[in-house]
């Protein structure tokens, strides 16, 4: 078979393996499942990518050609968004492991189906070319993700998986009532053909309309400031592999979702009409600033996180107002490194939960002498956070800087700066616990964590030094998918 | 509601009924409104006919909570072996032409197959869903705390 043929198989193979997962009985043989399942489909996105780099994949199901059917359209960019997704999803069901024995003990089958449902459910959104598919899987993807935070142990997770729902479902929403206006105004759902035929349309009531429903409906899944509400939340209860899993991805793949559309389908000159700069850049710059001051009083670590990651949405937006090549480069490259950086704190916050069975930032204290490599971990990603030179998150907030000097937009640096000063406090707090404060005289012995979760956090770690110093991949691929957003270049 | 006459009597004419219309939905689907979901869900709702007037315990004798699940998996498997036939036998993913020589018939077979697939899968997770809510009655008691707000 050629590799296009092999190329739907990253989403498939997750796909048909969740259902199997499901009937499996016991623990290791759902996570080995899970994990062969996963392993399959970051191999096929690892192989799909330096073939799509050079020309689009098109893949049609079922034969049917389009328009009319439904398929695959796989291109820079997104083929390094499902090399991202998966390589993250192999990254993490090691990790997940031990966590889930303790925090899922019983019916781990289906625990782990959901957990495949949910990446096939990313993987899909990612890879099809069809705007009503999208919203299919943004749906696999969503129930099955609010099935897995309410996994959590404590029955606030119900609570924080049932407010996801509601705003979830409200996005999903707007965005079918967009893509239903769409239709209704140019009879197709094949993104490349929208994308021909929204011009002719493109003054009218319907297709502006649409386009509002659309960015908000994705900015719900987006959690971009102001309709961030359901994140904290969620992050919070859900089981910590969970949290790592969708932290890394979920939000991500919303903002793929959001650029292909206005990009490709509506089109740069339709998106500079309408108020899209405008919007993205005051929201992503209150979010950045009011979500950055909101994680320093977070009681947990993981909420502090959660709201970091609101923040991190604020920096993304920010990139993709711009609207240049180097803007949305700068994003891109964002949405890799925020992986890359925000799995690595989660999975060492989820290792002090392993062992401590808390993560409020007052239990943190004298951690560094009895975890020493997790805390360790937790400050070299927090580094990464910050943007310090050599990590990865320095060179995402440098594209994003350099994209901003390039349009004079002072702004935009400074608050980036300002921000950065605020993670370097929220950060603070949790490493000054661990490192200067003295442990609780009562507090039982602890040891550090087994290999299962010390070699996934520890490759996260040095990734995030690998792509701070060898950016060929990263930007250069980045790059390479905003010039095909843009509509520039080759 | 055993007791009542009439519910009994009409609920055993009907439920033979809703399933006989269930199963023409389901297979008839090729040629006339209808499919998997909508089979699926009639199905499962003479199911849970049966359930409300002769209780859950007869029900779950019928079809037991653990067929169900096997079900719900199983159907979708259905689905995707049958996509991947396709792909087997040199088409794409849900690619129905390779399956038969004629390709009507070929189109025909891959669409009743996928469909039985959907309508399995579609009745048992209604049935799930029924039957969990069935069992909830003796929790309603306990008070809701959520540990934590914001």
């Amino acid at each position: 078979m050629t590799i296009l043929e092999w190329m739907p198989f990253s989403v498939l193979v997750p796909l048909i393996a969740a259902p199997l997962c499901a009937l499996l009985p016991g623990r290791v043989m759902p996570w080995s499942l899970a994990m062969l399942a996963v392993i399959a489909s970051a191999a096929i996105s690892a192989l799909v990518l330096p073939a799509a780099v050079d020309e689009p994949l098109r893949y049609a199901f079922g034969n049917w050609p389009p328009p009319f059917g439904i398929e695959y359209y796989v291109d820079a960019v997104n083929a390094f968004l499902a090399l991202l997704i998966s390589a993250m999803a192999v990254v993490i069901l090691p990790w997940a492991r031990k966590s889930v024995n303790q925090e899922v003990p019983e019916r781990q089958g289906p625990f782990y189906a959901l957990f495949l449902l949910a990446m096939s459910g990313l993987m899909g959104i990612t890879l099809t070319g069809d705007a009503f598919n999208v919203f299919v899987f943004l749906e696999i993807s969503s129930l099955s993700t609010y099935a897995l935070i309410a996994h959590g142990q404590r029955r606030a997770a119900l609570l924080a998986s049932f407010r996801y729902l509601i705003m979830g479902t409200l996005g999903a929403t707007f965005y079918l009532i967009g893509i239903g206006l769409l239709y209704i105004a140019t009879g197709t759902l094949n993104m490349a053909d929208l994308a021909e035929r929204v011009p002719e349309v493109s003054d009218t009531r319907a297709v502006r309309a649409a386009f509002g429903f659309i960015v908000v409906g994705i900015g719900l899944k987006l959690a971009l400031f102001p309709l961030h509400r359901w994140l904290p939340g969620a992050y919070a209860n859900a089981p910590s592999a969970v949290t790592v899993f969708i932290a890394a991805t979920a939000t991500k793949v919303a903002v793929y979702i959001l650029l292909r559309l206005v990009f490709t389908v509506f089109g740069v000159e339709f998106a500079l009409d309408m108020p899209y700069r405008e919007v993205f850049f005051t929201l992503g710059i209150i979010g950045i600033l009011f979500a950055s001051i909101s994680a320093i009083d977070q009681p947990t670590a993981k909420r502090m996180l959660a709201y970091s990651s609101v923040a991190q949405i604020g920096y993304i937006a920010l990139a993709i107002s711009l609207v240049s090549v180097e803007g949305l480069a700068a994003g891109l490259v964002h949405i890799f490194n925020h992986a890359l950086m925000k799995g690595a704190l989660f999975m060492a916050v989820g290792a002090v939960i392993y062992r401590l069975g808390t993560n409020r930032v007052e239990d943190f204290a004298g951690l560094a002498k009895s975890m020493p490599w997790t805390m360790l971990a937790f400050v070299l990603a927090g580094l990464s956070l910050i943007g310090v030179p050599l990590t990865a998150g320095f060179i995402s907030k440098w594209a994003l800087i350099q994209a901003a000097i390039a349009q004079d937009n002072w702004v935009a640096v400074a608050v980036v700066l300002v921000g950065s000063l605020l993670a370097v406090i929220y950060i603070g707090r949790i490493a000054e616990a661990a490192y200067l404060r003295p442990a609780p005289e009562n507090r039982a012995p602890i040891r550090e964590v087994g290999p299962w979760m010390m070699v996934p956090l520890w490759l996260l770690i040095a990734a995030n030094f690998w792509f701070g110093i060898d950016t060929s991949l990263t930007l250069d691929t980045a790059t390479r998918g905003a010039e095909v957003l843009m509509g520039v270049g080759p | 509601m055993r007791e009542n006459g009439i519910l009994r009597i009409i609920a055993r004419f009907l439920i033979p009924l809703i399933m006989l219309f269930a199963l023409y939905v389901q297979f008839h689907g090729d040629y006339s409104p209808g499919g998997g979901f909508q089979a699926g869900v009639m199905f499962a709702a003479a199911w849970i006919l049966f359930v409300l007037i002769y209780g859950l315990e007869a029900g779950l004798a019928v079809i037991p909570e653990r067929a169900m699940f096997v079900l719900s998996a199983a159907g979708s498997l259905l689905y995707a072996l049958i996509g991947l036939l396709g792909v087997m036998l040199g088409g794409r993913f849900l690619d129905f032409y390779p399956l038969l020589d004629d390709p009507q018939a070929a189109q025909q077979a891959g669409i009743i197959l996928v469909e039985f697939g959907v309508g399995v899968t579609v009745a048992s997770v209604v049935m799930l869903i029924f039957t969990m809510f069935a069992r909830r009655r003796g929790d309603l008691g306990q008070a809701w705390h959520p540990e934590e707000h914001d």
